[in-house]
């Protein structure tokens, strides 16, 4: 159902890029602003939009996963020659189905986040279909981690 | 105009209500948050959205929409489809996005009558 | 078209971005949900929402959204007034509901997303 990240990606795992940003449980007037800082991060660094686009996805969503339900969280940003890596890790209640978690339209959200327009159970759906590999993991009482890695050199541009 | 109409012009996929096609539509209604939905609705109006909860069963049955279209390849959750199933409410289903298919629709049936 | 022409079909108020009227656009999305915007839009389109939270202005930023018109005559926070002067977002606001707003514009020649947009798998 979800791809596991089996390893390094690359015998040579040399950062070009490696960037840490924590992120505040409840702080919506915040959230997106790193997805906004990653998008330019990237095009500043020539990669081209649809991966832009797919890497801003998922940093919104996994940040506004961490902002609606979490304490706090942190987003890493790392690029590789032919990756890019990106990790939402939080400190919060954890997932207990994770299977159940990533049903579309699964959603555990408030009516306040719902009337903002998020909590309509698709983030995990997003992050997952806007990666190349995707890999999840939870702890209950603990927190849940993401790791994502999209290839710079998409299949139609090959 | 009736949903059976709609139904054949847009090539919709119909998951429930199948013999109530013929509910006249008096206008649409684009939206997904449940609370602008209850506001501004009207009776027999075509409600297009991607909210696939249970909730929206609930919200067309009160306000007595015409029935529901879950747009841009959103499926209905099971327990959503079991709902309209059982209220008998008309729950299509398109590939197009919102703004497209509210564009055809209102083509169809020309602004909202006062 | 131009956006000042979306601004006379909708009989919108142009709340951010009146120097910014002569843009062009041609595509256009309508949710309420920012998971689908953000799964969705093609860049460059304008944003029918209901929504008037500042959110709204990250993931059009985010997006490279060319403007959002805000319908049901539903007014924005200032705090998303501000972010948009601040991202150089055009907000216009306009009485009519997303179904007529729609109507309206693709009655003009305004096409909604269709095309597929960056990672489109689905797995199952």
């Amino acid at each position: 159902m979800w791809k596991r990240w089996v390893g390094p990606v690359s015998s040579c795992k040399k950062w070009l890029f490696n960037e840490t940003f924590s992120v505040q449980g409840g702080n919506f007037d915040d959230a997106g602003r790193i997805s906004g800082n990653i998008k330019t991060i990237l095009k500043e660094m020539g990669i081209g939009n649809d991966v832009v686009r797919m890497a801003a996805v998922i940093t919104y969503e996994s940040e506004i996963n961490i902002v609606s339900y979490a304490r706090q969280g942190m987003i890493r940003l790392h690029m590789l020659p032919e990756h890019i890596e990106i990790e939402a890790v939080d400190e919060g209640p954890g997932i207990s189905d994770i299977r159940l978690a990533m049903q579309q339209g699964w959603s555990t959200a408030t009516d306040k986040i719902r009337e903002m327009g998020f909590g309509a159970g698709m983030g995990l759906n997003n992050i997952r279909n806007f990666s190349d590999i995707f890999h999840i993991s939870s702890d209950v009482g603990s927190g849940t981690r993401l790791k994502m890695i999209i290839h710079i050199q998409q299949e139609q541009d090959r | 105009m009736n949903i059976e109409t709609i139904v054949q012009a847009l090539q919709l996929s119909v998951k429930s209500g199948r013999d109530r096609l013929g509910v006249e539509v008096r206008g649409g209604y684009v939206g997904d948050l449940l609370s602008d939905v209850m506001a501004n609705s009207r009776e027999g109006d075509l409600w297009i959205t991607r909210q696939i909860h249970q909730n929206i069963v609930a919200v067309a049955s009160l306000k007595d929409l015409a029935g529901i279209i879950l747009v841009r390849g959103a499926e209905p959750a099971a327990d959503t489809l079991e709902k309209a199933v059982r209220e008998n409410i008309p729950l299509l289903t398109a590939d197009l996005p919102a703004f497209e298919i509210a564009g055809r629709i209102y083509q169809m049936i020309g602004p909202r009558k006062a | 078209m131009l956006l000042r022409e979306v601004q006379k079909i909708l009989d919108a108020e142009v709340l951010v971005g009146a120097e910014k009227l002569d843009m062009e656009v041609h595509t256009a999305f309508g949710a309420d949900l920012m998971s689908d915007v953000l799964a969705f839009a093609v860049s460059g389109c304008i944003l029918l929402t209901g929504l008037t939270n500042p959110q709204i202005i990250r993931t059009a930023d985010v997006l490279d959204i060319a403007a959002i018109v805000i319908v049901r005559g539903k007014k924005p926070f200032p705090e998303t007034l501000r972010a948009a002067a601040d991202k150089k977002i055009p907000i216009l606001s306009t009485k009519y509901i997303l179904f007529e707003s729609a109507g309206r514009l693709y009655e003009k020649g305004i096409v909604g997303c269709v095309e597929k947009v960056g990672g489109s798998r689905v797995f199952l």
